[in-house]
């Protein structure tokens, strides 16, 4: 019944001949003698050059398809409530704020790869390499230096500046109930500022409210809506929760060359979050081989080089080369605040439960 | 003429209508089988999947996630602030938009298909970019607060807009404008002035006549369209998130957030029911507003050009509150787009740069990909829903044998608009993943899922116009021998050709805006123009700003280019009203 109910739908729209067309060249999900084919799962930042997959493709003799799923939290529960019948091969996109769920939920099977060798210890998170570091990037404060040139205002340091009374009404940061960017910002001050002691990361948060922040949905709306540079004007705020890649970022997307970033990330100690992307081969992969392979290539030179330019985050791989913006512009942070993924996990609820009572209501 | 040829005669409209009503009911079980099927598999499976995974994940079932709903002020308060903020943007956008409505039912003038046309593109534009537009024009620094601080000389914005409860009213009306101005426009301009002109040869003032004998004959198409508009309010996610800010959170937020943010099924899954209920209960109270037949007339009779001043003045009047409400922001977009801040001037680099690839990036999608994949999608959905929306408006226009079970489906074919998106695009996950229903990959599901949201305005449209047929012209057809399917060519058709065109603009409309349920669905590479437009908004640096305005404008330019043809369309040498 059913399946001539969809033959008959499926008729219909063909009939009408508007359908984009069901069957397109790329998702022949039958396995024919030919090129072996490999799924992909990853979130809508996903982005690389297409010839690094056509070389990963001719490599290999694969056909290489490309999932993209919302965004990294979306993207992580298709693939937990399709843990029977996989959508695809290889998970990339899950960071450590979510790396607890993911491994909880046992989607992942371990995969010792030989390029782990050129990553850092500190971005190896998980030690079965269930999920195996692609990338990081820091979650850091921004401002405009142009603006603060202006209004002859001393530029922020630390987390500590923003509720000093100089700085009342020139913050905007994203809603960490619902932001990536807000999240990690939110855990940058529970790193730095702890749960307990007389200080606590919600007494600061308190202070910034006192402070007049800005709370907005999430990162377009606070870079391009509310930040004083980012939309060239509209905004009104000089201080926005970024990434330390944004500066770079803005030159190599300028209008205009510049000499110099027109943007700074504020990068002293504790006061950025580091979130760490991650590969995993998923449980039930059609082809496990082709997935490993497709892992080690993803941590390798050729991958890993090509990744700044493309999702503005830095390669895992100590080996990789920057590209000449990243290298001249960006900073990386040397202490970013520290919050253990698996406490995160544990505590998510409770600690976006807790700034959104100190916050918001 | 003798008796026994007038018995006789009778004896044969007999037959006749005895033959027309089997063949009306073998045509009604068809065209009511269809859409329940396609409701069957794509809404009712997928949800029914997703909602015993979340309330029985380990076999028995367990409504304790309802039960703390209710106990949990919270979502009591939100519930409540769900409900509130979506009657109040529904009656405003009606007040504001009935005038409306009326301005385009009885005149004519230049450019009102344009001015049409253009009140429906904001229906399409994504909530990040109607938020910048609407800072473009309201927020601190924006077009509106500079003016009067220099007017007045003022050194601080004297208004703030951003983040409060007026900035989604606004919003809520400038994304719903366009439905009571078409849904009761249409249906207006078929009505008979004359009944109101009688009503004021016999004394009654102009607002007497208005509110006496020409709104109760406009209640079906008014209660549809607010319908409609009430569930988008209630159902609003971006405008909220986006515009509201952190502070206003509606049913389907926190449904957003429960299941993303905290993969908290049940809770995300209690959320959906009530919502569901209340979309069902709303619409079993709604389906009470049956329409009348009315003796209706071709607009070409009803519509005129305006004759003396203060005609002009009231179509003036209507035009620009349209302009400034929903064409301003447009516009502003359109300057921003074409303006490159960093040397003040206007340039078209934005839109070159659409068409450049620099990094060689294998996600780079070229304008015209874009434009067509939205295309094809919105064309797509277009044709499924009108087809489903015309088999499903006909089995609920059954006036006598079936009229419970039209009662009852009328509720039915509108809960998909009432539904979290969130939670149907999961159920999609879990419920189509064999064959011969293994679609979570394909593109197919993009369009389900579309017509799934575009056949209640659909049904919606095309019903009123419908219900107000006369039976007797239709019984008069058969009686000299039509089948019915001539009857509905000749009798149905010309009558609601307006009314499904309107149904369709719809439907491709939802199809072109949509990103919400298309950003749930894993897809391969099909990006439309949303999609794109997001993938610019994702990352620092001005020309990515530039591009997202330029698409954003492109956009708007097919989709108004759409409006216009999809309006001229015509079905053969089918005569219309």
């Amino acid at each position: 019944m059913k399946r001539v109910i969809v033959f008959a739908l499926t008729g219909l729209l063909a009939l009408v001949g508007c359908a984009p067309a069901p069957v397109t060249p790329t998702e022949v999900p039958t396995p024919m003698p030919g090129p072996r084919a490999l799924r992909v799962m990853t979130h809508d930042s996903f982005d690389i050059g297409e010839e690094t997959i056509a070389a990963f493709e001719e490599q290999y003799d694969a056909q290489v398809e490309i999932l993209q799923s919302g965004d990294a939290g979306v993207m992580l529960n298709q693939a937990i409530l399709s843990a029977d019948n996989p959508l695809a091969d290889v998970l990339y996109g899950v960071d450590n704020t979510i790396l607890s769920r993911a491994l909880e939920a046992g989607i992942l099977v371990p995969y010792n790869s030989p390029l782990l060798d050129e990553i850092p210890d500190s971005l190896k998170l998980d030690n079965q390499h269930r999920a195996l570091p692609v990338d990081y990037g820091n979650v850091c404060l921004n401002y405009d230096k142009g603006w603060f040139a202006d209004h002859d205002l001393t530029l922020p340091v630390s987390l500590e500046d923003l509720v000093k009374p100089d700085y009342k009404g020139l913050t905007v940061v994203e809603n960490a109930a619902t932001s990536s960017p807000g999240l990690a910002f939110l855990l940058a001050t529970i790193g730095h500022f702890g749960e307990t002691g007389n200080y606590t990361y919600l007494d600061y948060w308190a202070d910034l409210r006192a402070n007049d922040v800005l709370v907005v949905e999430g990162w377009e709306d606070a870079y391009w809506g509310q930040f004083t540079y980012g939309s060239g004007g509209e905004g009104d705020r000089p201080i926005v929760v970024s990434y330390a890649s944004s500066p770079p970022v803005e030159v190599y997307f300028a209008e205009e060359p510049f000499e110099e970033a027109p943007t700074a990330a504020v990068v002293g100690a504790g006061s950025c979050f580091r979130q760490i992307e991650f590969v995993g081969i998923l449980k039930g992969a059609q082809d496990r081989d082709l997935a490993e392979a497709w892992v080690d290539f993803m941590l390798g030179a050729t991958f890993q080089e090509d990744i700044p330019l493309h999702m503005f985050m830095f390669p895992a791989n100590q080996n990789a080369v920057l590209p000449d913006v990243f290298a001249n512009f960006a900073v990386i942070p040397e202490r970013p605040a520290e919050v253990d993924y698996t406490a995160i996990e544990a505590n998510r609820e409770t600690w976006v439960e807790a700034w959104t009572e100190v916050v918001l209501r | 003429m003798g008796r026994g040829v007038d018995r006789g005669g009778a004896a044969l409209r007999d037959y006749k209508r005895s033959k027309m009503q089997d063949a009306g009911h073998l045509l009604h079980l068809a065209s009511c089988l269809l859409p329940l099927v396609f409701l069957l598999l794509f809404y009712f499976y997928p949800l029914a999947s997703i909602l015993t995974l979340s309330f029985a994940p380990a076999g028995s079932l367990s409504l304790a996630p309802l039960e703390k709903l209710f106990r949990t002020p919270y979502y009591l308060h939100t519930l409540w602030f769900t409900t509130w903020q979506a009657a109040l943007s529904t009656l405003l956008t009606v007040g504001l938009a009935l005038p409306g409505a009326y301005v385009f039912a009885r005149y004519d003038f230049f450019g009102k298909s344009l001015v049409q046309a253009l009140t429906t593109v904001p229906f399409v534009l994504p909530t990040i970019v109607v938020a910048l537009a609407f800072t473009a024009l309201l927020g601190p620094r924006g077009m509106l607060n500079v003016g009067l601080m220099s007017l007045l000389g003022l050194d601080r914005p004297p208004l703030n807009f951003q983040y409060t409860l007026g900035v989604i009213l606004l919003a809520h009306v400038f994304y719903n404008y366009t439905l009571i101005l078409r849904i009761v426009g249409t249906y207006w301009a078929n009505l008979d002035p004359r009944l109101e002109e009688a009503a004021r040869m016999l004394g009654a003032n102009r607002w007497q006549a208005l509110r006496e004998v020409t709104l109760p004959l406009l209640t079906p198409a008014i209660g549809a369209a607010s319908l409609l508009t009430f569930i988008f309010c209630f159902t609003s996610f971006g405008v909220i998130l986006v515009l509201g800010g952190p502070r206003f959170a509606t049913i389907e937020v926190e449904i957003y957030r429960q299941t993303i943010q905290y993969l908290n099924l049940p809770l995300a899954a209690a959320l959906s029911v009530i919502q569901i209920i209340f979309t069902f209960a709303l619409m079993a109270a709604y389906t009470r507003l049956q329409a009348r037949p009315l003796d209706l007339r071709p607009r070409q009779v009803t519509q005129r050009r305006p004759r003396n001043r203060r005609e002009w003045l009231v179509i003036g009047a209507n035009v620009g509150l349209m302009l400034a409400l929903l064409i301003a922001p447009l516009v502003a977009l359109v300057e921003r787009s074409l303006t490159l801040p960093a040397v003040n001037g206007v340039s078209l680099a934005f839109y070159r740069q659409l068409f450049e690839n620099p990094r060689g990036s294998a996600f780079y999608v070229p304008p015209m990909a874009a434009v067509r994949n939205s295309v094809e999608f919105a064309l797509a959905t277009m044709v499924l829903s009108v087809t489903l929306g015309l088999m499903a408006a006909a089995v609920l226009d059954a006036r006598r044998e079936t009229r419970f079970l039209g009662r009852l489906l009328d509720p039915i074919f509108m809960l998909p608009l009432g539904t979290s998106a969130v939670t149907l695009g999961l159920g999609y996950i879990v419920a189509l993943d064999e064959p011969p229903l293994n679609l979570r990959t394909s593109p197919l599901l993009i369009v389900l899922a579309h017509t799934l949201v575009a056949l209640p305005f659909v049904v919606r449209s095309v019903l009123p116009a419908l219900r107000s047929i006369q039976p007797h012209l239709r019984e008069t057809a058969a009686l000299l021998g039509a089948t019915p399917y001539r009857v509905w060519r000749e009798v149905d058709l010309p009558i609601v050709a307006r009314a499904i065109l309107v149904g369709a603009v719809f439907a491709f409309t939802i199809s072109m805006g949509e990103f919400g349920a298309t950003s749930l669905i894993a897809r391969p590479e099909r990006p439309t123009m949303p999609i794109a437009i997001y993938r610019f908004l994702g990352r620092p640096g001005a020309s990515n700003y530039g591009q997202a305005l330029a698409m954003s404008t492109l956009l708007m330019l097919v989709c108004t280019a759409s409006f216009l043809a999809i309006e001229r369309f015509r079905v053969g040498e089918v005569g219309e009203f």
